[in-house]
């Protein structure tokens, strides 16, 4: 394969959440940006070095405060307008009415539960764990609202409906991404940690760990699937269905 | 050997010979890492390749490599060779004093250094073979022995070398200081302190406090791991099957070592350039026959920066589960540190602008320091938004940001100071056709390397993954479509290794056949090139020492360009000769 393709090859993944084309707009500004200053600074320092003439130096004021001032105001836009952006995704939870679905961080798999025809988790005891059984999660049968809990091992989730991650580790730090949804955030254990986004397009996405966790790490992904919402309110029917039995 | 001599050249007290030991200790130490990078670019483009004596490299060694990579390079490179290396065998002299403050402390801390080093890398002999958290060592995952191979003795060997390494920077910093403020000859008041001076001095401020945070994290998370407390393990915390806690109602958190490293880690990251920034600065006053542009600035911003440095350790936790308002927070004083490093950058253009340097290989190198802090640089502001971070946190974006400023601005200005202290050290020139043979090719192996990056971090590359290929799923699908430009890097990566042949013959050529060097080859003004206090003679040894003006001042004389040291007795008073001996004639 040629470089050109190769090239070709690594560009940023489709951006398939409601948050994301605004997060890529920031991040494609920041990128030329930064490339704009990094040929300036090379074409005055090249520039300079490249002048016949010997010149005197200027004044500090015209060579250091005044750039100074216009580099910081330009930081200063670049970061208000990322924090309008992080504000608006993180600083308030998901709507009532978002889908709730919790993501288990466990070496070396992503567990997906929700929460059944009750609308509520069960309790999980770290000490019912047993993967062999069925039970990677240790859903506890004394608790009536575990009985109906759906547990999957792909994200499976309906286009256009806010979800609201309740994202949880059972054992190390994992680093729950998925880069075509814009998302990231670690799986801390003894934490509960919230995030929420919406899926805009139908699709297999890569759910990924990016957070050294163990000799797994690399192949600890799983698939994210962004079907229709009929399609997925049969799917969670069927699942549904299957666990009651 | 007799013992005497032995006594004398190895456990020498003299600071020459400990700063010649810390950069072999380096050298040593900047092979091993080099070689693990070597080892992993080759392993993850192609995967079935047999490590000779080895076999496969399972995920476990790949990570392992990365651990011992990550560590040695940070500490035993870019935290030895710049400040304790350097710092030895120049600082004294910049100040006008013929030893450090406490010798017998100087020589301690190099020994534990280097113990240091052996322990860490004993650590590949122990079962389970080196540790497999990365650098940083986060628990759970580094808290219990169960966690994965090299988790058991291999961190606790980790922990011990860290510890050990501690102490000896915690020393040799605290030596630093009292030297700097104790020591310095007559006249040399703060504000003529060379650049150098003044980064090797906020380093060593910035190491005895990160350091001392770093030791108590250290002793943390060996109780977590020995002594049944749980600091960083909250309740119920269950790995490999095995639930694990202790003590009955203990509750830590990981997000505490977060906290506790990261207030280590990121001073950390500055302790391993300031020093550059220094020989950067006078470096390029001294080829460009000019004073530093902005000279107090240039203080006030290495402070600054110091300072900064200690405010904005939460960037790295952006995604880790703080809330989300101290994440603003520390987006706003990661931001901050853009301004003072700026005006570094445009005091360094306006230094040269115009100036018809003299482009020597140090020189070079020197450019080539502003260039790659300039590119490294940039991307700063793009990570220190917290929305962006969502994206590329632990992708190979942040590993080219990092990479371009800690693996190649800081080794550039390794390099230029080798090559412009090589003459005082050993009374020979280093050649100046293998110099710049060396400086081209590293620059272009550096950009061809991680440049590229940039792109597979973009792409969605994460860090630390053993293999890209052959990996299930839609996340396999993604990955596999990142090898052929991964397999461009290693290329890049081997290439650049190959470069650095250069230099090493070119030092192990020029310690023998060298020319040999005036007393001043350059030209300096600094007093590490005075007669009284030139390493090698001792001719002029009782002369006092005494300081007139700031260093780099150069002017214009009928006869051609001459220069002003800072020992050079003159009658004009020092803001007078600022004005006068401002650049060097038409
Ligand atoms: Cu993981
Ligand atoms: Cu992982």
């Amino acid at each position: 394969m040629s470089i050109v393709s190769a090239l070709h090859a690594a560009r940023l993944p489709v951006d398939a959440s409601a948050h994301g084309p605004a997060l890529d707009r920031q991040l494609l500004l920041s990128l030329w940006i930064v490339l704009a200053l990094f040929t300036l600074a090379h074409v005055i320092l090249l520039g300079g070095l490249a002048a016949r003439r010997h010149h005197p130096q200027k004044s500090v004021w015209q060579i250091e405060y005044l750039p100074l001032v216009a580099l910081a105001a330009l930081f200063a836009v670049l970061t208000i307008r990322a924090e309008r952006l992080w504000a608006a995704t993180r600083y308030t939870g998901a709507s009532l009415t978002a889908l709730q679905v919790e993501v288990t961080g466990v070496q070396f798999a992503w567990y997906f539960r929700y929460p059944g025809v009750d609308g509520t988790f069960g309790r999980v005891r770290p000490e019912l764990v047993a993967p062999g059984e069925g039970n990677p999660l240790g859903l506890d049968p004394a608790d009536s609202h575990s009985a109906d809990d759906v547990v999957s091992s792909q994200l499976m989730l309906p286009v256009g409906r806010e979800v609201d991650l309740a994202i949880r580790s059972q054992d190390v730090i994992h680093g729950f991404s998925v880069p075509e949804m814009r998302l990231k955030q670690n799986a801390v254990p003894g934490e509960t940690i919230h995030i929420h986004f919406t899926p805009t397009k139908t699709g297999t996405y890569a759910i990924l760990c990016t957070q050294v966790c163990g000799l797994g790490h690399y192949r600890m992904n799983a698939n994210l699937r962004v079907v229709t919402p009929e399609e997925f309110d049969s799917w969670l029917a069927a699942r549904e269905k299957a666990v009651q039995r | 050997m007799t013992l005497t001599s032995l006594r004398r050249r190895v456990f020498s007290t003299d600071h020459h010979v400990i700063g010649v030991e810390y950069l072999l200790l380096a050298l040593t130490a900047v092979v091993i890492g080099t070689t693990l990078s070597l080892l992993m670019r080759i392993h993850l483009v192609w995967p079935d390749w047999q490590l000779p004596l080895h076999g496969p490299i399972l995920p476990e060694d790949y990570l392992a490599m990365v651990t011992i990579h990550g560590t040695v390079m940070l500490f035993f490179v870019l935290t030895t060779a710049p400040q304790a290396g350097f710092g030895n065998l120049i600082l004294p002299a910049q100040i006008g004093s013929r030893r450090m403050a406490f010798p017998v402390l100087n020589a301690m801390s190099f020994w534990l250094t280097a113990v240091a080093l052996v322990v860490l890398l004993s650590s590949t002999f122990v079962p389970g073979g080196s540790p497999i958290s990365g650098w940083t060592a986060y628990p759970p995952l580094s808290a219990v022995a169960s966690a994965g191979p090299g988790q058991a003795m291999g961190m606790d060997l980790w922990l011990a070398s860290i510890a050990l390494f501690g102490i000896a920077a915690t020393i040799s910093s605290i030596n630093t200081l009292v030297t700097i403020i104790k020591l310095r000859c007559d006249g040399m008041t703060w504000e003529r302190m060379p650049l150098t001076v003044w980064g090797w001095f906020t380093a060593a401020l910035l190491s005895v406090i990160a350091f001392s945070v770093l030791l108590a994290a250290i002793l943390l998370l060996f109780c977590d791991r020995h002594a049944g407390t749980s600091f960083f393990l909250p309740a119920g915390d269950l790995v490999n099957g095995t639930l694990h806690v202790a003590h009955k109602g203990a509750n830590g958190s990981p997000l505490l070592w977060l906290h506790l490293f990261w207030f280590f880690g990121h001073p950390e990251v500055y302790i391993a350039i300031l020093p550059g920034f220094g020989v950067t600065s006078m470096l390029l006053a001294n080829f460009s026959f000019r004073r530093v542009f902005g000279y107090r600035i240039m203080i006030a911003t290495t402070l600054l920066i110091g300072l900064l440095g200690i405010l904005l350790w939460g960037h790295h936790m952006f995604v880790a589960g703080l809330n989300p308002f101290a994440a603003s927070a520390f987006s706003v004083t990661t931001m901050a540190i853009a301004v003072p490093a700026s005006a570094k950058v445009l005091s360094w253009i306006a230094t040269t602008w115009r100036s018809r340097p003299s482009y020597k290989t140090a020189m070079l190198f020197s450019l080539g320091f502003v260039s790659l802090f300039i590119a490294g640089g940039l991307t700063g502001p793009i990570l220190a938004q917290p929305i962006l971070d969502e994206y590329l946190h632990n992708t190979f974006f942040v590993v080219a940001h990092f990479h371009l400023i800690m693996a190649m601005a800081a080794v550039f200005g390794l390099y230029a100071a080798t090559y412009y202290w090589f003459p005082l050290m050993t009374g020979r020139m280093m050649s100046e056709r293998l110099g710049r043979w060396h400086f081209w090719l590293t620059l272009v192996g550096a950009y061809a390397t991680f440049l590229p990056m940039h792109l597979t971090g973009l792409a969605g590359e994460p860090r630390h993954y053993a293999q890209l290929a052959g990996i299930p799923n839609a996340a396999g699908v993604m990955l596999a479509r990142l090898v052929p430009l991964n397999r461009f890097i290693t290329y890049s990566a081997l290439f650049l290794a190959t470069a650095q042949l250069v230099f090493l013959w070119n030092v192990v050529r020029s310690l023998r056949r060298g020319a040999v060097a005036t007393e001043n080859p350059w030209m300096a003004t600094t007093l590490e090139w005075h007669p009284a206090l030139h390493p090698r003679h001792s001719a002029a040894m009782g002369e006092p020492i005494a300081v007139h003006r700031q260093p780099c001042q150069y002017a214009a004389t009928p006869s051609g360009e001459t220069f002003l040291p800072q020992w050079v007795p003159d009658t004009l008073a020092d803001t007078t000769t600022e004005a006068a001996f401002d650049t060097k004639p038409e």
